[in-house]
């Protein structure tokens, strides 16, 4: 459903149409394996890899339907992928990966990542990533993320070799960039706020749910209690013995049917945890505009006091406080040829700062118009998306009263048997 | 089973000729109303001079009377138990309860009554009974309320809970072919408060119901020897009986826990909810409606909870009070056969006394003979009318479930339904 959804959203961009990978070709992430080999360090580790099937659009609407081609991946090759398109596209919000470990599990699902309910759940999620980046308008035309789809050997190294782990930018950089930056963008400091808060508001709502979940499932399964009961007990009664007996196989079924009803909420979970991932990315986004406004905010601050330098090296004149002012005033000020050449180079510095100033501007230009795109089209796919979470989840309770109502039903029809 | 020595209803042999007048009001330390022991649950059937006038003394006519029909539509008599008041004394507080009887029954001297009792009067009442008819099944009181203070016992809810299976007590009575034409039943519903109160003072004393007691434990430990088939099958029907009911009561009171639990998590999704939809503009409305419909989906978890501790949980807990009814009533039987046993024996192996121990054990033999066919009856009986209140507990309990969900499932669709009016107005959402 997930992938037709995405082709059709595509309608609504003719242009982009074109570029859109998904157009040309269908993905999917079939399977999951287990395999063991050597780790980097020589020992035996256990790891699950996930098939990868593409499929040209054309080939299976002519009839023919070959086989599709194929590769396997791990999940730390999806890490390293998202790693470089993070790098490479810092004005993307960039789609998330499914978690690492499971969290917000509630008491059935195990943590472990070898359990077989968490690899299909990751498995369902990192076929989504790939349907996402496939259908993003910039994207989908990324090369090594093409090669990722089609090169199964060597696909490691052609990434490296863009040198994109260079490029990527310090955490304190960053962080020190959010403290120090004085202007920023106004929508873009909003974004950020608003990331934060969809983070915790998303993080609060599944810890909740998986609460009310562990609950639920408790007191279904307390009613399987009450068919064993009724057995035993329509084992000692004549005339009530029947009803007796087939109220409690109602009573078991209802203890069954959560286990169903809770593995279909996980699924509007997942939905819920993209979009806390999201938050990330978005916040990610607004970081890098913080930096690259900081970044021109430290040129300009540059220019400014280099430009003051020159202007007191002219007059003679210090205005501000500076060693070189306090040493040649102890002791004794420069020749006229060493303030010529001082002059000279910050006229150099100064020029070149200028350039960079300007650099910098267009930079910052750039990243503003194009982030601020994604960001308008991230907008509207997280409206549509959570939207339709919430429909499903409707759908998902009005499934389980109705399986209540007919199992209550049923079992109404047994006791007035009794 | 050999007879429990820790037990109230144990029979005895003769009630002493000259009974002492009251002297309970002396000896027993009747401090709470609902602490009061009911000290003897006398089988005394010898003389009918400690009797409800209404019952003869021709064992021939005693079998009679306990053929039992069912006379369903012909409901000659009305009783509810309502309007709980407080009543403050210098001594103590306690709640009377309005008992109004309506009947065309010509033993009664009016068609209307309307009097005033306490938990008390009720324990007296069934005391009496059992007493008059040892091995008849009467109906359980609800308990007296042990584990907590004072406070607790005037907790609205525990008022109202024990109000209605006072109510189902007395009409359990109403509705017993034998027990609805007791003298004291007649009393207990007409009597004006002081009439009531020294026509308690009557029957076997203090004293001798000690002395009763006494001897009934002896009868129990010395055991019944040829218990008829029948009445084992009975006990053992009761302990597999007692059992189950147990385990339900406990599955039912675990669910109740399980859903209070579950309760408190659901209430904090809708208010989780309101909360984003504080952070957001297209997804607001939404938002705002998913949390709308969870906190209404609360309120009826909410009551659903109530429902099942104030319908099925007292049912459940009365048929549990019932097994231990029923085990004291074959208790009591087999004491009067016992008795009956141990006095064919004396007859059999002493010389003196012959014709009063002739005498006694004749009385013991028809004694034995009546308990035995009033229980079978009973039996009989109580089996139909168990049938009945579980049932339609049980088929209450599966009404109101269905109801729950029915309500819910009616909150949801309505967020489905206007999402899709929304959508359809923008034209966006696919509903496949």
């Amino acid at each position: 459903m997930r992938e037709r959804e995405m082709q059709s959203r595509g309608t609504d961009m003719p242009t982009q149409e074109r570029k859109l990978l998904l157009k040309k070709m269908e993905i999917s992430v079939a399977e999951a394996e287990k395999r063991t080999g050597k780790n980097a360090v020589n020992m035996q580790e256990t790891y699950t890899v996930y098939l990868i099937e593409t499929r040209p659009v054309d080939a299976a609407s002519e009839g023919t339907n070959p086989v599709p081609d194929s590769l396997w991946r791990r999940y730390s090759e999806f890490e390293l992928l998202r790693n470089y398109l993070l790098v490479t596209y810092p004005f993307l919000v960039v789609p998330p990966l499914p978690e690492k470990r499971a969290e917000f599990v509630w008491h059935k699902l195990s943590a472990d990542n070898m359990d077989p309910d968490f690899v299909e759940r990751r498995r369902v999620g990192l076929e989504n990533f790939l349907l996402r980046v496939a259908s993003h308008p910039d994207l989908s035309s990324d090369k090594i993320f093409y090669s990722f789809l089609t090169e199964e050997n060597g696909w490691k190294e052609t990434v490296f070799e863009t040198g994109f782990q260079a490029k990527a930018d310090s955490r304190l950089k960053a962080l020190n960039a959010t403290f120090r930056v004085k202007n920023p963008d106004k929508r873009f400091a909003e974004m950020k706020h608003y990331g934060d808060e969809l983070q915790s508001v998303i993080s609060q709502l599944l810890r909740v749910r998986a609460r009310a979940a562990d609950r639920l499932y408790g007191v279904y399964k307390v009613h399987g209690n009450y068919g064993r009961v009724f057995s035993e007990w329509s084992a000692i009664e004549k005339e009530m013995g029947d009803g007796l007996q087939s109220a409690g196989h109602h009573m078991d079924a209802y203890a069954a049917s959560v286990d169903d009803i809770l593995e279909e909420e996980e699924h509007y979970a997942d939905q819920l945890k993209e979009y806390l991932f999201y938050a990330d990315a978005l916040r990610a986004v607004c970081r890098k505009h913080e930096l690259t406004q900081y970044e021109l905010e430290m040129a300009a601050q540059d220019l400014t006091s280099k430009k003051q330098q020159r202007e007191e090296l002219a007059t003679g004149t210090i205005r501000t406080f500076s060693l070189k002012g306090v040493t040649s005033k102890l002791f004794g000020q420069e020749t006229p040829e060493q303030r010529e050449a001082k002059l000279k180079m910050l006229e150099t510095q100064i020029e070149e700062g200028e350039e960079l100033v300007k650099e910098r501007n267009a930079e910052c230009e750039e990243f503003v118009k194009s982030a601020w795109v994604d960001i308008e089209r991230f907008k509207e796919q997280k409206d549509h998306d959570l939207r339709e979470a919430l429909i499903s989840y409707a759908i998902m309770q009005i499934s389980m009263c109705k399986k209540g109502i007919q199992v209550w039903n049923n079992a109404k029809e047994c006791f007035s048997k009794m | 089973m050999s007879g429990s020595v820790v037990d109230n209803t144990v029979s005895s042999g003769n009630s002493s000729a000259a009974i002492p007048t009251d002297v309970s009001g002396q000896i027993l330390d009747l401090d709470e109303d609902d602490d009061l022991e009911v000290f003897s649950k006398d089988t005394t059937l010898t003389d009918g001079s400690s009797f409800n006038a209404s019952m003869q003394t021709s064992p021939a006519s005693m079998i009679n009377q306990y053929k039992f029909e069912e006379d369903a539509d012909t409901k000659d008599i009305f009783v509810t138990v309502d309007n709980p008041e407080s009543h403050v004394t210098a001594i103590e507080t306690y709640i009377t309860y309005r008992v109004m009887t309506k009947t065309t029954r010509s033993e009664f001297d009016s068609s209307e009554f309307e009097v005033r009792r306490r938990y008390q009067d009720f324990l007296w009442l069934k005391g009496r009974l059992e007493e008059a008819h040892p091995t008849l099944i009467v109906h359980p009181l609800p308990e007296k309320f042990v584990v907590k203070g004072m406070v607790e016992r005037f907790n609205e809810d525990f008022i109202e809970t024990r109000r209605r299976a006072l109510h189902r007590f007395l009409n359990k009575i109403a509705e017993h072919p034998i027990f609805s034409s007791s003298e004291d039943f007649k009393i207990f519903l007409t009597a004006a408060s002081g009439e009531l109160t020294s026509h308690k003072k009557q029957g076997p004393g203090f004293l001798s119901r000690m002395g009763d007691t006494v001897k009934a434990v002896a009868a129990a430990v010395r055991g019944v020897r040829n218990r008829p088939q029948e009445f084992t099958e009975m006990q053992e029907y009761v302990e597999a009986f007692s059992q189950k009911i147990i385990s339900l009561d406990k599955v039912t009171q675990r669910i109740v826990r399980e859903q209070k639990e579950y309760l408190e998590e659901l209430k904090e999704c809708g208010p989780t909810y309101a909360l984003w939809s504080q952070s957001e503009e297209e997804l607001a409305e939404p938002l705002k409606n998913v949390a709308g419909c969870v906190d209404r989906c609360c309120k009826e978890t909410e009551e659903q909870v109530k429902n099942l501790s104030d319908h099925l949980i007292p049912v459940l807990h009365e048929y549990v009070l019932c097994a231990d009814t029923l085990k004291a009533v074959l208790r009591r039987r087999d004491n009067i056969q016992a008795d009956f046993e141990a006095k064919t024996e004396a007859l059999a192996t002493k010389k003196a006394n012959r014709d009063t121990m002739r005498d006694d054990l004749d009385k013991a033999e028809d004694r034995l003979e009546w308990a035995n066919n009033a229980l079978k009856s009973d039996w009989t009986r109580w089996q139909k009318v168990m049938r009945t209140d579980l049932r339609s507990a049980f088929v209450d309990t599966a009404e109101r479930n269905v109801s729950y969900y029915e309500k819910c499932l009616a909150v949801w669709e309505s967020f489905l339904h206007s999402q899709r009016t929304d959508a359809e107005g923008n034209g966006k959402v696919d509903f496949s």
